[in-house]
């Protein structure tokens, strides 16, 4: 079985983003970058299935400016075999990165898509989905397990209020939670090996795919600022003021 | 112009976010029409009917749309969309599962999660976790959108639309139900309770938390935990508040010895009242907090409990 990965390079989740002052987008100059956590949770378990013998193969792909490669390459040093790295310097929604996965899908033919339930950045949670719809296959999102059967995966989900096991047939589209697993560091001699693991360069044309975006940005903002309240002194206090004052018990 | 809600619920109660997503739709401007897609949930479109401000109840009945399956959900929705400008689901877990899939099917960049309708094209929603908020204008000719729960007004109970029965038409893929295990717990699920209670590394163990489930057994609150306190082991990593987490808005949330990362601020500097027991008075969580205490929570959170006690929760 082929597992296609597609990761995303996103601001470091450690990072405090700050809104441009002219309210065109969040300041990313000298923001420290990393792979998209939800993307990490995917490669591992993509690497487990490889390790449990499910999997013989695991392509990654990433698309965006040619820093995208590093994040490929932390896939690769993590355990997957190669990448495909789509080149653009254009912000790629959801919907045109689903049109380009499907191109990638169709020439690569995976098994399986397992891919995180969101980027950090955007905060869509609309990739996997639209790939699923474009290409007419099942999903299962917000995975917490992942389990291999004759006809395809049994995938236990996160949703409100629990957990719903669904079972889907193959080629499939699965997206990540966090609970799926703890993503592994990438070893030192692994980081080595996988600068020689072949990374494979497109771009959107290649795949025919119109990206420019259906959104328009009219302005980025800053969230309303909470200003700190007030110290109490005593629990007392704070029961009279949730109360009373407040009116929240 | 014509909007379409699509109903959450459990096929025998309405679920709140629909009201907050029939408000969103008024805010869009136009009739509004409320699509209930289920197995035997007649009662939940009857409900749906008498919705403030709503038209007409599409009320479609299939074994695939029991557990609401995004494949069979993405086909109905789809064969009625032609009939709509825009189409709305609460960003809930099941809203989130399908609605990706309809907008993808229409060739239309989906609008999640918005926090604000600015116009009938013109939405705000939160990016980076709620750190940056977004404005954007679709361009496209239908909007796909799913609306956060906890920013809208929920509607009330003042008309009375009546209900055509649709058919659902058969998906393209299909996807299996096998079983389900919801929480049993009589707490509500912390996305959408009234009151959050959350312990952080200052909880020390897995064990202490038992000091939080006894105030949130008094409050009816749901319990919570910061990253910090999920990595350590304390809890599972469904309890986890924050940016990688559950992003949550209650009425009042508690935070205990959590000294507030980023990352966790992002996941609850929404909510209306923020407490924070914590016993550094330089946590950077006392920011952000409307009432402070600077105290022991082995301390202080007893003690609060007691004090519920006596006020009678």
């Amino acid at each position: 079985m082929k597992i296609l990965v597609p990761v995303k390079r996103v601001v470091d989740y450690n990072v405090k983003v700050r809104v441009k002052p002219d309210q065109t987008g969040v300041d990313l100059a000298n923001v420290k970058m990393s792979m998209n956590p939800f993307c990490e949770i995917a490669v591992e378990e993509a690497i487990r299935l490889k390790e449990k013998g499910i999997a013989e193969e695991i392509v990654v792909v990433s698309i965006g400016p040619a820093q995208a490669q590093e994040t490929i390459r932390t896939a690769l040093a993590m355990g997957a075999d190669r990448g495909i790295h789509v080149t653009t310097d254009e912000t790629v929604e959801p919907l045109g990165v689903a049109k380009i996965l499907k191109g990638v899908v169709e020439a690569e033919s995976p098994e399986l898509v397992l891919l995180g339930k969101q980027a950090i950045d955007d905060d869509s949670n609309a990739t996997g989905q639209m790939l699923a719809a474009l290409m007419g296959w099942p999903q299962a999102t917000f995975a917490s397990e992942v389990e291999k059967t004759d006809s395809g995966f049994k995938v236990t989900r996160e949703i409100d209020g629990g957990l719903q096991t669904l079972s889907i047939p193959s080629p499939a589209v699965v997206t990540t939670d966090l609970r799926l697993n703890e993503p592994r560091y990438a070893s030192l001699p692994n980081i080595m090996k996988a600068k020689r693991k072949p990374i494979d360069a497109k771009t959107p044309d290649d795949f025919g795919v119109d990206i420019s975006p259906r959104l328009e940005v009219v302005k980025v903002s800053e969230p309303p600022k909470r200003e700190a309240g007030v110290k109490v002194e005593t629990v007392e206090e704070l029961v009279g003021k949730l109360k009373n004052e407040a009116g929240v018990i | 112009m014509t909007v379409l809600v699509i109903a959450e619920h459990d096929n025998a109660e309405l679920n709140d976010a629909t009201r907050a997503a029939v408000t969103a739709a008024s805010k869009i401007g136009g009739d509004i029409h409320v699509l209930v897609a289920g197995k035997g949930a007649g009662a939940v479109a009857d409900a749906a009917g008498k919705l403030d401000g709503v038209a007409k109840v599409l009320h479609a009945d299939a074994e695939a749309l029991e557990k609401k399956l995004a494949e069979a959900m993405e086909a109905l929705v789809v064969s009625i969309a032609g009939d709509y400008d825009a189409i709305l689901a609460p960003a809930t877990t099941v809203g989130k599962n399908f609605m990706p899939r309809v907008a993808a099917q229409l060739d239309v960049m989906l609008i999640s999660d918005i926090t604000a309708v600015e116009s009938a094209d013109t939405f705000v929603r939160p990016i980076y976790a709620g750190n940056a908020m977004l404005t954007v204008k679709s361009n496209d000719a239908k909007k796909v959108i799913t609306v956060r729960p906890t920013t809208f007004d929920k509607a009330g109970d003042g008309g009375s639309a009546s209900v055509d029965t649709i058919d659902a038409p058969a998906p393209a893929a299909n996807s299996e139900f096998v079983s389900e295990e919801l929480s049993k717990s009589d707490r509500p699920e912390l996305t959408q309770a009234k009151i959050v209670i959350s312990g952080g590394r200052g909880m020390g163990n897995g064990e202490n938390f038992a000091i939080l489930e006894k105030v949130a057994d008094k409050l009816n609150a749901a319990v919570g935990a910061s990253r910090a306190a999920v990595d350590a082991g304390f809890v599972p990593n469904d309890y986890q508040v924050g940016q990688t987490g559950k992003v949550v808005a209650p009425e009042l949330y508690i935070a205990v010895g959590i000294s507030g990362a980023i990352q966790h601020l992002a996941g609850m500097k929404d909510s209306k009242v923020i407490v924070a027991i914590n016993k550094d008075e330089e946590a950077p969580i006392f920011s952000v907090a409307d009432y402070g205490l600077v105290a022991d929570l082995f301390d202080a959170v007893p003690a609060f409990e007691a004090e519920l006690e006596k006020a009678g929760y």
